[in-house]
């Protein structure tokens, strides 16, 4: 990785004529794998959400786009999702709160701007300023001047925050307001990309067509049905485009995309429709992927609800636990496109990242006979009856009812459990971030970065962003700062799991399943996988002569 | 005429009014659309109430009501949550959509009128039994099906016709997306046309052309046809309407970035300006074609006189 960039653009020059022979060998009658360097692959693509500025892009359509275009300080290798330097020649820490970034000279955005500290700050400061509107401001939460520039109410009383210093052109430091060993690791987030001098001065037009310094640059995009991106020439990482480019087509309807990657109009789709799960692998001839991914699903409960927080209501949650028959569940209902849950993370991470197949242990085994002990034990269900709440307008209806039936055939009762939908997504959400819910809800959580950090804290601290069930443990809050505060991040993860322990006990939230990326591909195009995050790596598909 | 046509677009004021604010009332209805935007993660409250403030979120409904009333008027319909104008969004989406809802009504009229003419010449012979089975088939068979159907044989297994459409939507790529979604207006058509031409046939004013020895294309063509074609064209009218707005199913299976699939995601993701904005058009829409079929009569039928 620690090449300037002096070796790897001569390396570059060297890969692109050992490409150009191979090509011109390959037309003498090989066997018919040579690819073709200037191919472009074809992609499925959903119109983003969101405006596709890095801070405010947080679902996974317009992260696409974003991880094409931009390299950040960190990347997450594609295969093992271990955050690797990029950008950043080192990021050091004495103290694990003031943290000091080189950045390797010579990289450039695709306007020829050069990358340096100012790119990242100006960035960072940019997302995390409240008028700007960014949705993922609070990944900024832990730099210090982050309560001036975004406070909770009110208008921001500095434009900067204080944590982020210049030292020189390719040297900044970063403190923070507490303790974060893992930190350097985050970085590889799209929210931390650094953003050309060209976004500050005309943001319209820049996003029109975003600039960034990663291996492919857009060459055109109509909002709302296609975006070709093609390689870039004055890339300067170790990561280069394999192919010419890549076409993003926007889909109404993941059907029609399937419909079209079998009519041979498609490349590669990183979406399989529930009803085609069964035949994907006979259809595509065996051009189809489906591995873990960094996405847990749990039901949550509403500990702010008196009736949920007793001490017999832990039972009963202990209970409902093992009265889930995860494989039978994963298996009918999702193809084996999930896999049973065994902790509060995710195989992606790896036993060394902090994943565990036991820590949940006997908790999370379907086990009806003492599940039903527990239950009644604890008192019965709160009420006499437990709903599980989800939103209508996703693919949750099923596999909710299919719980219920589980916990209901456990406890010899039909009506004990049954699912409770609610309108739509965004009505779903504000209920439950209102405090509104009276018993069992559907909680989802994809990995921000691969880091046991990212599935615990946001979730389970008492002041969690995202601590839907509103859990308070201090034992747990206090191994979570003794986690963010250990020298290294073996030790990090070996406290992470101790508080992983505590979730064991208290379960404030069952954890289901571990969904799976699935997606399949043409047999126009090889190389084809996808990473972490269920985002296939483009940049390493070739395209078939 | 003139002082018919003033009137009735002077009516459509209080109908569009209306409309837009049962629409607006009924998308507010659903809910707090900023939670979503951060998915199952919770909204950071700063950033989320600079979101609602600049929305207008925050303010009481009937302000934002009048807020968007007088966008409309300045021709700002409002921004997209990806930070497009909906007008831009209409840009787009409208031209193909009325390309779609002409190939499909093109297809209706000629096919539905022609099929109708012939069968109800010869009721009761086999072309009629035929029709009658085919239509009802047709009528019974939901849109879905006959276009996840066509499209997975022209499209997949025989290879001729494209599959989906692409992004600048040609005619020639619109044509079996329109013939399944004027599959089942098409059947209407035809047995509307039916029994109209049928019950006329025996009416006087035929007769007498007959007996003046007119040629037969004469008499069917310009005396049969043209008083049989009033229900045919009322329902015509009311169709192109309902095929832009309900092209939603056809829309979503082709791929075809049109009006339906707009308010789909609109509603999808809780997005009023974008929803509140097409339906105003396609009232808009509604309301003229309803005038024009009411004008056409006119031509039809001489009989018919507005004051």
């Amino acid at each position: 990785m620690r090449t300037t960039a002096q070796v790897s653009w001569i390396a570059g020059a060297a890969a692109v004529a050992l490409a150009a022979t191979a090509c011109s060998g390959g037309g003498g009658g090989s066997s018919g794998g040579g690819s073709v360097p200037g191919g472009v692959v074809r992609a499925y693509w959903g119109d983003p959400q969101n405006p596709l500025e890095p801070a405010d892009t947080n679902e996974v359509q317009g992260g696409k786009v974003l991880d094409m275009i931009f390299r950040g300080l960190k990347i997450y290798n594609p295969d093992t999702g271990a955050a690797q330097n990029e950008v950043a020649q080192s990021i050091t820490s004495s103290d694990q709160r003031t943290f000091t970034v080189r950045i390797k000279p010579g990289w450039k955005f695709s306007n020829g701007e050069p990358v340096n500290a100012d790119s990242f700050i100006n960035a960072w400061n940019y997302g995390a300023l409240v008028t700007n509107k960014q949705l993922n401001a609070s990944f900024f939460a832990y730099i210090d001047g982050y309560a001036a520039v975004h406070p909770n109410s009110g208008s921001p009383t500095a434009r900067t925050m204080k944590g982020l210093k210049k030292v020189d052109d390719l040297t900044f430091t970063v403190t923070l307001i507490q303790k974060f060993s893992l930190f350097p690791d985050t970085l590889g987030y799209s929210a931390y990309y650094p953003l050309p001098k060209a976004f500050f001065s005309d943001p319209a037009a820049w996003l029109r067509k975003p600039i960034g310094n990663g291996p492919y640059v857009i060459s055109s995009y109509t909002k709302g049905s296609k975006m070709e991106l093609r390689k870039s020439s004055n890339f300067s990482g170790p990561d280069r485009a394999q192919n010419g480019g890549v076409d993003l087509i926007v889909y109404t309807d993941a059907n029609t995309a399937y419909t079209d990657l079998q009519a041979g109009n498609l490349d590669v789709i990183d979406i399989i429709p529930a009803a085609q799960l069964a035949n994907a692998p006979s259809d595509l001839s065996g051009r189809f992927i489906n591995q873990p991914a960094g996405i847990i699903q749990t039901l949550s409960f509403p500990l702010y609800q008196a009736n949920w927080s007793t001490p017999g209501a832990l039972k009963v949650r202990q209970g409902i636990s093992m009265a889930i028959n995860r494989p039978q569940i994963t298996q009918r209902i999702f193809n084996n496109s999930r896999t049973p849950a065994t902790d509060w993370t995710s195989p992606v991470l790896g036993q060394q990242g902090g994943f565990s197949k036991t820590i949940c242990g006997q908790a999370c085994t379907y086990d009806p006979a003492r599940a039903k002990t527990l239950i009644q034990q604890g008192g019965g269900l709160p009420g006499g009856q437990m709903t599980i709440s989800y939103n209508a307008d996703g693919d949750h209806k099923s596999w909710v009812d299919a719980v219920c039936n589980s916990i209901n055939t456990v406890l010899g009762n039909n009506h004990a459990c049954v699912g409770n939908p609610i309108g739509t997504f965004a009505d779903f959400r504000s209920q439950v971030t209102d405090k509104k819910m009276t018993s069992a809800f559907r909680t989802g959580w994809q990995m921000d970065y691969p880091l046991i950090q990212d599935f615990l804290e946001p979730l389970y601290t008492t002041n969690g962003s995202s601590n839907d069930a509103h859990f308070s443990n201090p034992q747990f809050d206090k191994l979570a700062n003794q986690a963010n505060a250990a020298p290294n991040s073996a030790a990090a993860v070996s406290s992470w799991q101790d508080a992983e322990k505590i979730l064991a006990v208290q379960m404030p939230a069952i954890p289901l399943w571990y969904q799976n990326a699935v997606g399949g591909y043409s047999a126009r195009v090889s190389g084809v996988r996808l990473n972490s995050f269920s985002v296939p790596v483009y940049y390493r598909i070739t395209v078939k002569s | 005429m003139g002082r018919y046509v003033i009137r009735r677009l002077l009516q459509m004021i209080p109908v569009f009014i209306g409309t837009t604010l049962l629409i607006f009332i009924m998308v507010y209805a659903l809910g707090d659309p900023v939670s979503a935007l951060f998915g199952d993660r919770a909204p950071d409250p700063a950033t989320a109430a600079q979101i609602r403030h600049d929305l207008h979120l925050d303010e009481p409904l009937w302000k934002q009501y009048l807020l968007y009333m007088a966008g409309i008027f300045t021709g700002n319909f409002g921004t997209a949550f990806n930070g497009q104008p909906v007008t831009e969004l209409m840009r787009t989406a409208f031209p193909i959509t009325v390309r779609l809802t002409i190939v499909a009504i093109l297809i209706e009229a000629v096919f539905g009128v022609l099929l109708g003419v012939v069968s109800g010449l010869r009721r009761r012979g086999w072309v009629d039994t035929a029709v009658l089975v085919l239509t009802l088939v047709v009528v019974s068979v939901p849109t879905f099906v006959t276009g996840y159907l066509l499209q997975l044989l022209l499209g997949v297994r025989w290879g001729v016709a494209p599959a989906t459409v692409s992004a600048e939507a040609p005619f020639n790529e619109l044509i079996v997306p329109g013939l399944v979604l004027a599959a089942v207006s098409l059947a209407y058509v035809t047995r509307l046309t039916r029994t109209t031409v049928a019950e006329n046939a025996r009416a006087d004013y035929v007769r007498t052309a007959v007996a003046k020895g007119l040629p037969r294309h004469r008499v069917v063509g310009r005396h049969l046809l043209r008083n049989s074609l009033i229900p045919v064209v009322t329902f015509l009218g009311t169709d192109i309407g309902a095929l832009m707005g309900g092209a939603l199913v056809t829309e979503r299976i082709f791929n075809i970035h049109g009006v339906g699939y707009q308010l789909y995601q609109g509603i999808l993701r809780q997005n009023s300006p974008t929803v509140v904005g097409f339906v105003t058009i396609l009232v808009i829409i509604f309301l003229i074609a309803n005038l024009l079929v009411d004008l056409l009569y006119a031509v039809l039928d001489p009989r018919i006189r507005y004051a």
